[in-house]
């Protein structure tokens, strides 16, 4: 059900907080692991996955690391 | 299917709508400028603001995304193409938005607008309001979109494959320069905030620590619990402010954590060096959290408190400064005024985020326009906020914050006796007051913007939460925030400048790019933080309080890098064989030109020692020469290092004209290639079935 006036959807409570929580993720330059793990069963089955350990050191890592210039910011 | 809002099921309601909303932001501007003599309410500046970026955003951004860009929806983003569930991920557009938020909005809109307050509020709303409808979230806008199209290739490399390999290294010695200036003046920010301040210096000093527990945490105890670390480090970090104060309140511990500016711009030097080897769990991660959660909450209560204060602004809506002569920065409205307003009106800088991972994530092309066009409003928005708060304190201690000792004195009573006599009258009392009220010793010749804003959103807060006795509380919160998040840009900044540092060597000897030597690391990395040491310390030691001579430096080389990305923009729309509307990238290509080129000249050439560094270096090279030495100097060692330092600021402004007028030369020559050209030449990188799809048919 959307808003009529703003073409948004009707808000629902719990979907908002789980955004709120991948977006404050995304801030800081951690993506969805449940999205990786999907992707990597359905395109990549053959090869291994990233425990969710493993996934968060590395987009740290490559966030601020060698030829990282995801964590540039500006004024 | 070219890209369409669902048609008003309603559309005289739309009308009615629209109109309303067009009146009140009319009637809201209106009540702003009227105003003589008379203090406006701080929410007519919000309620202008939010009908113009209504307004921009439903009319002229929907104009460039349908008829100028067409972005299309079934055209398969990059997200799709070459999804890798790390950094290429079709993303929730509202998720993404606060991404590319985080990730735009840093310190600078909230030092610009304090600083171009002195000439009043209006000069500076009325830029930030048409350099963000029609500049600044244009370039974000058509930037993220060129980028999309090039599988999320950064600026360097669209320059070079949209302009050519010349232009390609004349725009990344640009960025480079940029970063170097940004990483000096924001350094300077935090010396001027901290400097003969134990309170903040030891909350300042406090989040390494608690920055590396944090990372600790995150990597051995409970690995990548973010939430659960950042709230540790939220609370250790209120401790450290509540604790700040009685270390201010014990003369031992107080004298421990007093340090002189000089003293502050070392240590940042060595920070700077030193962090940006570390293992970047280990300190510049966590803190990364700290200052982005810190930032974006802080901006929320900002705006709540405005809200809900309603504050009177009690700046003049123009004051007598115009006219150049006002003591925070020198120079005349014009090209001035559009220099110190950069981030939150149009920032160069933005370039790099909308082609860095923003694009990457794009789910669907026709959500660019929200995300490029409508983030940049909100950092606009941020702005407004931080105007605000510099505008609510009363002119005087305004004033008394933001001039340099060698213009108002150090005492009180002549700072009162100096800003009464400009016509903003203010009593000795009430400047020792307020600095009590935030546990400071003083607010005089606290230049840089932050501990304005710091003071403003304290009167803000407090009058919100706390009452009179927690302004001292959120005065420290507020520098704290404002250095914690300058801090992370200076060590993620430090480690970006050494890799372009490498990059840019290696496009003349390979060898240096993709080194894992330790050498070059070290060399790069010295060369970096000496790069932007040289700037802060020279700063630092500037009789008018350094911001007078680096800001303007560093706004000319953000709107000199604004100025390339929307040459690049405007080469990409003759390419593209939309040169009917070119108007849209290349008016405020020419404005930001016209701008930045003044701007530089002056800074050259002006009459004026206060604005031009060559006839500054002039008049300390003739009082040499007489024996004489002038104040800052105390010896003649000292006078040949100003007029040096002169010298250097005029070659930068210098090379910063020569960038500018040099891709303004190379865009023309592409362009006329473009116009020449029968066909589309633009380089995109394609999305196979779509073009075979769009033949077919």
């Amino acid at each position: 059900m959307n808003c009529t006036i703003c073409g948004l959807p009707a808000l629902d409570l719990r979907r908002l907080g789980a955004k709120l929580r991948e977006g404050a993720n995304l801030m800081v330059g951690q993506p969805d692991y449940d999205v990786y793990v999907a992707h990597r069963q359905t395109r990549h089955a053959d090869q291994p996955i990233m425990t969710r350990e493993e996934f968060f050191l590395e987009r740290q890592a490559s966030r601020f690391g060698e030829g990282g210039r995801r964590a540039l910011r500006c004024c | 299917m070219p890209v369409s809002a669902t048609p008003s099921p309603n559309r005289p309601v739309s009308l009615a709508l629209w109109a309303a909303i067009t009146s009140l932001g009319v009637f809201a501007l209106f009540t702003l400028a009227s105003a003589r003599g008379e203090s406006v309410n701080a929410l007519w500046l919000v309620t202008a603001a939010v009908c113009v970026y209504l307004i921009g955003y439903r009319f002229y951004s929907r104009f460039i995304a349908e008829r100028v860009l067409r972005l299309d929806a079934s055209r398969r983003t990059p997200a799709h193409r070459r999804n890798d569930g790390l950094d290429y991920v079709p993303t929730d557009r509202y998720v993404l938005f606060g991404h590319h938020f985080a990730a735009i909005a840093g310190a600078g809109p909230l030092v610009g607008p304090v600083l171009a307050a002195q000439m009043g509020y209006l000069p500076a709303t009325l830029w930030l309001l048409a350099g963000v409808v029609f500049a600044g979230a244009v370039q974000d806008l058509v930037v993220l979109f060129i980028s999309t199209r090039r599988d999320g290739r950064s600026l360097g490399d669209l320059i070079k494959t949209e302009m050519g390999a010349v232009p390609g290294v004349i725009a990344m010695f640009g960025i480079l320069t940029i970063m170097v200036i940004l990483l000096a003046v924001l350094a300077l920010v935090v010396v001027k905030a901290l400097a003969d301040s134990p309170w903040g210096a030891f909350t300042v000093i406090a989040t390494l620590p608690i920055a590396v527990l944090m990372g600790v945490y995150g990597r051995y105890i409970r690995p990548g619990r973010i939430g659960e670390l950042s709230a540790i480090g939220f609370v250790l970090l209120i401790v450290s402010i509540v604790l700040g104060r009685n270390v201010a309140e014990t003369p031992a511990l107080a004298a421990l954590f007093t340090f002189k500016g000089e003293t502050l711009a070392f240590m940042l030097i060595g920070y700077g060096f030193l962090s940006s080897m570390l293992p970047v769990w280990l300190l510049l991660a966590p803190r990364d959290y700290l200052a982005t959660f810190l930032k974006i909450g802080t901006i929320v209560s900002l705006a709540l408190g405005v809200l809900f204060v309603m504050p009177a602004l009690q700046m003049p809506a123009v004051s007598r400064f115009v006219d150049g002569s006002g003591p925070v920065f020198s120079g005349s409205l014009f090209p001035f005024l559009f220099i110190t307003i950069a981030c939150g009106a149009v920032s160069g800088f933005h370039s790099l985020v909308a082609s860095g991972t923003t694009p990457k994530m794009i789910a669907d092309e026709s959500q660019i326009r929200f995300i490029g066009y409508g983030a940049m409003l909100m950092e606009s928005f941020v702005a407004i906020m931080a105007l605000i708060a510099a505008g609510v304190l009363e002119p005087g201690v305004y004033f008394a914050m933001n001039s340099a000792p060698a213009v108002i004195g150090a005492t009180p009573e002549q700072a009162a006796q100096t800003i009464s006599s400009w016509g903003f009258a203010i009593a000795p009392e009430a400047l020792t007051q307020i600095a009590a009220q935030v546990g400071e010793k003083t607010v005089l010749s606290r230049t840089g913007g932050a501990p304005t804003l710091a003071v403003g959103m304290a009167k803000i807060l407090s009058n919100a939460i706390g009452g009179s006795a927690a302004m001292a509380f959120w005065y420290h919160f507020a520098i704290l925030f404002e250095a914690l998040f300058i801090l992370t840009t200076i060590d993620a900044g430090t480690r970006v400048a050494r890799f372009m540092i490498q990059d840019l060597l290696g496009t003349f000897a390979p060898a240096l790019r993709r080194t894992r030597s330790w050498s070059v690391h070290l060399a790069a990395t010295a060369l970096a933080a000496t790069g932007w040491g040289y700037f802060l310390y020279q700063g630092v030691i500037d009789p008018l309080g350094g911001i007078n001579t680096l800001w303007p430096l560093f706004g000319i080389a953000n709107q000199m890098l604004a100025a390339i990305a929307l040459t690049l923009c405007t080469v990409v729309l003759f390419r593209m064989k939309r040169e009917a509307f070119a108007l849209v990238t290349l008016a405020p290509t020419l404005w930001l030109a016209v701008c930045t080129l003044t701007a530089g000249a002056e800074k050259l050439f002006h009459a004026n020692p206060k604005i031009g560094f060559l006839a500054h270096a002039a008049r300390f090279q003739e009082a040499t020469g007489k024996g004489q030495i002038l104040a800052p100097a105390k010896t003649m060692g000292e006078m040949q290092r100003v007029v040096f330092n002169d010298y250097v600021d005029a070659a930068l402004s210098a090379v910063f004209i020569a960038l500018v007028v040099s891709m303004l030369i190379y865009g023309a020559i592409a362009i006329r290639a473009a116009l020449r050209a029968e066909t589309v030449t633009t380089k995109e990188v394609g999305d196979e079935l779509h073009d075979l799809r769009v033949a077919r048919a």
